[in-house]
């Protein structure tokens, strides 16, 4: 019911772990609903320089966690935050119908990482 | 890579012994048992002596067996049934909340059509209190649906205490056995019940075939309306080789037992020990009143689905209560009515052994599930090492 793609990030998650020196941090999910992603940004003039994941979920939620880190390291912060559900899907090559919300979990936990970047930014 | 399969509570082969059994009457011997040539005799004799087999093995009488499709039909036919023909009498239904969906959805629907049901909480082993029982009796209770062992925590009910204050209370007594049949000694006398469905594939019979023990008195709104087929009970050209495995796979159970249930709760007791010792993991359902092939546990702070991807990538077959197994976004109702957070209802593992499971391969999924649960963990951002 997976792709190839997804069963490789699930097999072999690129990027889990955290940045303790993070620029942002996004969280998204529940864990009564059964999935929960953290994400940690390192940016540098003004380019995502390193990405980290952790996440509580199913095969494609952790699939798409990986994928994200990958999507958005090297980019710049704009260019981060153009990044759709929909790019995370078709980056994995596609993902079943029942789990097309796990690439909204992905990319909402960049968006939040983000907006805690900038938040972080203008207090300092 | 080796394959083991521990999803025995799902459904299980067909054991050669049964597909020789079935085979002449899918091929030679493939007549309508209501036609009156050798051919039509020949179905006939065979779904007679099936049903005096099956009979005999839960003591029932011979009449007293309907053959379905499946458990579920079973267990449709003998709730609204029931329910239809008795509507007069009182229009209330007794279950409990851990219910197959094959009855709570049945349940469901009569709710909709005006009956009133109550489900009856369980403890955190998974156990009906007969005291609630009592406490929920109604005078216009007119019939009771437990089943006799859970599907997922392999909890088995105190169906025969139930059912004898059902009789007391002139009420009818079901139970859903399609755990129980074949894997434990199944009377329906000693149940003290009226109505017991059960499935022949989870006891290395066939899909597609179930049967319905009906007490002899006790009647039903049939579900399937056609020719004279089961005595007018469920209507369609019987499913004669369907039949046949049936009664041979329960045959060869009720025959095997005494020989299989050691073995396998000696399997089972391992398999639970060894997960035990993970930390952060409990076990689901009672340690004592179990299925014999049950294991059902829950490790904290990971999910189930990944869980299974990550077993099925070393040759091992299980099921999970999580939201992401069970296509909605719920986790299992079963592990919620037990008491269990969401959070820990979504990394329940349930592992069901057969009778051809080895100790070799329980050493090595015991072998296996470690690394797993560790390496899911340290990928969790509720997990604090």
């Amino acid at each position: 019911m997976y792709s190839n793609k997804v069963m490789d990030h699930f097999q072999n998650p690129r990027n889990v772990g955290e940045i303790v020196d993070a620029d942002g941090i996004g969280e998204i999910g529940n864990p009564r609903c059964g999935d929960i992603m953290k994400l940690w940004i390192k940016v540098e003039n003004g380019y995502i320089v390193d990405a980290k994941f952790k996440t509580f979920g199913c095969g494609a939620a952790i699939a798409t966690s990986s994928i994200i880190t990958e999507l958005v390291i090297g980019k710049t912060i704009e260019e981060a935050e153009q990044i759709s559900d929909q790019a995370v899907v078709e980056a994995l090559d596609g993902l079943p119908p029942l789990k097309m919300h796990c690439s909204n979990l992905a990319a909402g936990a960049l968006k939040k990482a983000i907006a805690d970047y900038r938040n972080k930014q203008n207090v300092s | 890579m080796e394959l083991i399969y521990l999803d025995h509570a799902a459904t299980t082969p067909i054991r050669s012994e049964v597909m020789e059994a079935m085979l002449p009457y899918l091929t030679d011997k493939f007549g309508n048992a209501s036609s009156i040539y050798g051919w039509g005799r020949q179905a006939r004799k065979a779904l007679d002596d099936a049903r005096a087999s099956v009979a005999e093995i839960i003591g029932a009488d011979f009449n007293e067996i309907v053959f379905t499709s499946s458990g579920t039909e079973s267990d449709n036919m003998a709730i609204k049934g029931a329910a239809w023909e008795y509507r007069n009498k009182g229009r209330h239904i007794i279950t409990s909340s851990i219910e197959h969906p094959g009855v709570l959805n049945t349940m469901k629907s009569l709710e909709k059509e005006g009956y009133e049901v109550t489900y009856l909480p369980v403890n955190a082993q998974g156990l009906i209190c007969v005291d609630d029982f009592k406490q929920a009796l109604r005078d216009d209770t007119i019939l009771v649906s437990i089943m006799h062992a859970n599907n997922e925590v392999g909890t088995i009910q105190p169906i025969a205490a139930i059912g004898q204050i059902a009789h007391e209370h002139g009420i009818i007594m079901h139970t859903d056995a399609v755990q129980t049949a074949g894997a434990l000694e199944v009377d329906v006398n000693e149940l003290n019940v009226d109505l017991l469905s059960f499935s022949a594939h989870k006891f290395y019979g066939p899909k597609g075939v179930g049967a319905l023990y009906i007490r002899k008195g006790i009647r039903l709104v049939p579900l399937i309306h056609g020719g004279n087929q089961e005595r007018r009970r469920r209507a369609g050209t019987e499913n004669t080789a369907g039949i046949v495995g049936l009664a041979a796979a329960l045959e060869l159970a009720d025959k095997e037992r005494p020989e299989f249930t050691g073995k396998m709760i000696h399997l089972r007791d391992k398999l639970i020990d060894g997960i035990l010792k993970i930390p952060h993991t409990r076990l689901n359902g009672s340690r004592t009143q179990r299925l014999p092939n049950n294991v059902s546990v829950c490790f904290e702070f990971i999910e189930g689905e990944s869980l299974l991807l990550n077993l099925d990538m070393q040759g091992i077959a299980g099921s999970s209560g999580s939201a992401c197994t069970s296509g909605s976004l719920e986790p299992s109702h079963v592990l919620l009515a037990l008491g269990l957070k969401h959070e820990i209802a979504h990394g329940s593992l349930r592992l069901t052994l057969g009778k051809d499971n080895t100790e070799a391969e329980i050493d090595y999924v015991l072998k296996a599930l470690e690394p797993i649960v560790h390496r899911l963990r340290e990928m969790s951002p509720l997990y604090h090492s």
